[in-house]
């Protein structure tokens, strides 16, 4: 009996250990798989080739720099929208807004956040897309400007999410303290509050960027998907196409172990690294924060 | 003096009133398109529209084999991922130590969910469709799928379970209970309603993916329902990217219609959430 249970202790551990460890496993799976597939690109066609402007795969060329170019400026153009929006409200539900209404605000955000990417890239070919173009008259409103305003909706719910933790892990006696000095509510939060939640916030970014970064419905059904380099300010108004809707819209027509294949894979690469350093620089900065403020507040 | 303060006021008015612009600016386009959705698809639903296949290249009949499709897919999924994930966050809350290791299982999960969800679906291409050879399947997607919706569960199921006092702990352990027993009989079921909000918030996002299953096991049209986890499946996402993108002429009402549908598929696993979630906390005594 007494045997009985240690043996079942010991393999339950075994169990619940190994699940633990899964998460590292499945990260280098991906990685691997990502790796073999993607790799046979840097050998079919050079680095060089790689860094050029021209993406025209039927006919050999594979130049990554439009698509990277146009990842950029969408994802620019989004962090114009959720940096404000997102902290802005961020700041109202936890620094303005009464609790009736907090109550009420952050479940609607949090739908905004479960909508699905295809619905939101479906709405914005009927409805934002056609309006835009007459508002600004352009010749097309399937544009950057267009998936940029979408992917700053899509990245809103995890800007606000994160800066209002941030802002809501402010011991409240720095705010009392600020009062009692005289200061105005609004001279609080611009001056102690959001100040001292600025690596929180700044994570918030991070994490809200990497967001846009990685989307791919939205972006394919909106941005018109035309690979020309975006380097002017004027891309914003014209057709982009971004790496991740690359892969989406070119995947299901390649053959499996063709160039095309083997590059399109090798964009997968660029986007893992890229959300993995973006997503460790955000975590890296809540770690920082959190010594700093066991060292203030000891 | 007087004066000075008079700035600070306004200062104050002006600066609330331009959040107060901003929230409402970014709340009411939310309820709007919701609400939108809802005006625009309502007369396309009916138990026609429900339970049968397409028909004439999908521009009449009904989205049955979509919906079944993402009903399939979500289930397996939650199949997959639910056990794992919950057996990882015990681990992680109840016996792993900060070491080394932990900190790397934190920094995998942190990548996991910063991985765009495009990048999800070449994972599963490379290793479930090609690799293992189950071809574009259910159950490669839904695989893939469950990867995906892994580090959501890890980390609302690991927090919940630390939201469990110690004291509890403390208490059923000096009861004479095993470590194994006292998690089972008593965090696993204080943790529950937390554990299960962060389970459903998972699926609610897998079940409204579309990149991940585009070329793992998704196709636009299917004769009959799948037969088995290695057929593959209609799924009303993609269904949605579809019929918006590539059917010509394809009529309004069935496109607002599948949205609708999808709408309130994630809406209602969200709401459930949000109910359990409300409960329990009024429920709770610590």
């Amino acid at each position: 009996m007494e045997n009985n249970i240690s043996w079942r202790e010991f393999t339950i551990t075994r169990i619940v250990r190994a699940a633990g460890y899964s998460a590292i496993g499945f990260v280098l799976l991906i990685f691997f798989f990502l790796l073999r597939e993607g790799l046979p690109a840097l050998t079919e066609v050079s680095v060089l080739d790689l860094l050029t402007t021209r993406w025209y795969p039927t006919e050999g060329f594979f130049g990554l720099l439009p698509l990277i170019t146009g990842s950029l400026i969408v994802t620019l153009g989004a962090a114009m929208v959720a940096v404000p929006f997102g902290i802005g409200t961020a700041i109202f539900i936890s620094e303005i807004s009464p609790r009736w209404m907090r109550e009420f605000l952050k479940p609607v955000v949090e739908i905004l956040g479960g909508l699905p990417s295809v619905m939101l890239g479906f709405l914005g070919i009927l409805i934002f897309a056609p309006d835009l173009r007459v508002m600004l008259s352009l010749p097309t409103g399937l544009s950057a400007l267009t998936g940029s305003l979408l992917l700053g909706a899509i990245a809103i719910p995890t800007v606000v999410s994160v800066s209002e933790d941030a802002l809501d892990a402010i011991p409240r006696a720095y705010r009392e303290g600020a009062w009692a000095l005289g200061a105005t509510r609004w001279q609080t939060i611009w001056r102690v509050t959001l100040p001292a939640a600025r690596s929180g916030v700044l994570t918030a970014v991070m994490l809200g960027i990497g967001r846009a970064i990685g989307e791919t419905m939205t972006v394919m059904m909106v941005t018109g998907n035309a690979p020309i380099m975006a380097v002017y300010l004027r891309a914003l108004i014209s057709p982009v196409r971004t790496m991740t809707a690359t892969i989406a819209a070119e995947m299901g027509e390649v053959a499996t172990g063709s160039v095309h294949y083997h590059v399109l894979f090798f964009i997968g690469i660029v986007l893992f690294v890229v959300s993995l350093v973006v997503n460790i620089t955000a975590s890296a900065l809540i770690f920082r924060q959190r010594k700093r403020s066991e060292r203030i507040l000891s | 003096m007087k004066r000075r303060k008079n700035y600070r006021n306004l200062t104050q008015r002006f600066g609330f009133a331009l959040l107060t612009l901003i929230a409402l600016l970014t709340v009411i386009p939310i309820v709007a398109v919701v609400a939108y959705i809802f005006y625009m698809g309502w007369s396309a639903i009916s138990w026609e529209f429900l339970t049968q296949f397409p028909t004439d290249g999908m521009r009449s009949g009904g989205i049955m084999p979509a919906i079944v499709g993402t009903v399939i897919l979500t289930f397996v999924t939650t199949i997959l991922c639910v056990p794992l994930g919950i057996a990882a966050a015990i681990y992680l809350s109840e016996y792993a130590t900060e070491n080394r290791f932990t900190r790397l299982i934190r920094l995998a999960l942190i990548t996991l969910a910063g991985i765009p969800s495009v990048v999800y679906g070449l994972f599963g291409l490379g290793m479930f469709v090609i690799f293992f050879q189950m071809g574009t399947s259910i159950l490669a997607a839904s695989l893939t799928l469950a990867i995906m919706t892994l580090p959501v569960v890890i980390t609302t199921a690991e927090e919940a379970m630390r939201s469990v006092p110690q004291a509890f702990r403390t208490v059923s352990i000096s009861l004479g209970a095993t470590g194994w027993k006292t998690i089972r009989r008593i965090v696993l079921p204080e943790a529950l309603p937390g554990i299960l909000t962060g389970v459903i918030l998972g699926l609610e996002r897998a079940a409204g993916e579309t990149a991940p299953i585009l070329f793992t096991g998704a196709v636009f049209s299917l004769p009959s329902l799948p037969t088995s986890l290695l057929s593959p499946t209609m799924a009303l996402p993609y269904h949605l990217y579809v019929i918006a993108t590539q059917v010509p002429e394809m009529p309004l009402e069935i496109q607002y219609g599948t949205a609708l549908v999808l709408l309130v598929f994630v809406l209602g696993l969200n709401l459930i959430a949000t109910i359990i979630r409300s409960r329990a906390r009024a429920r709770r005594q610590w």
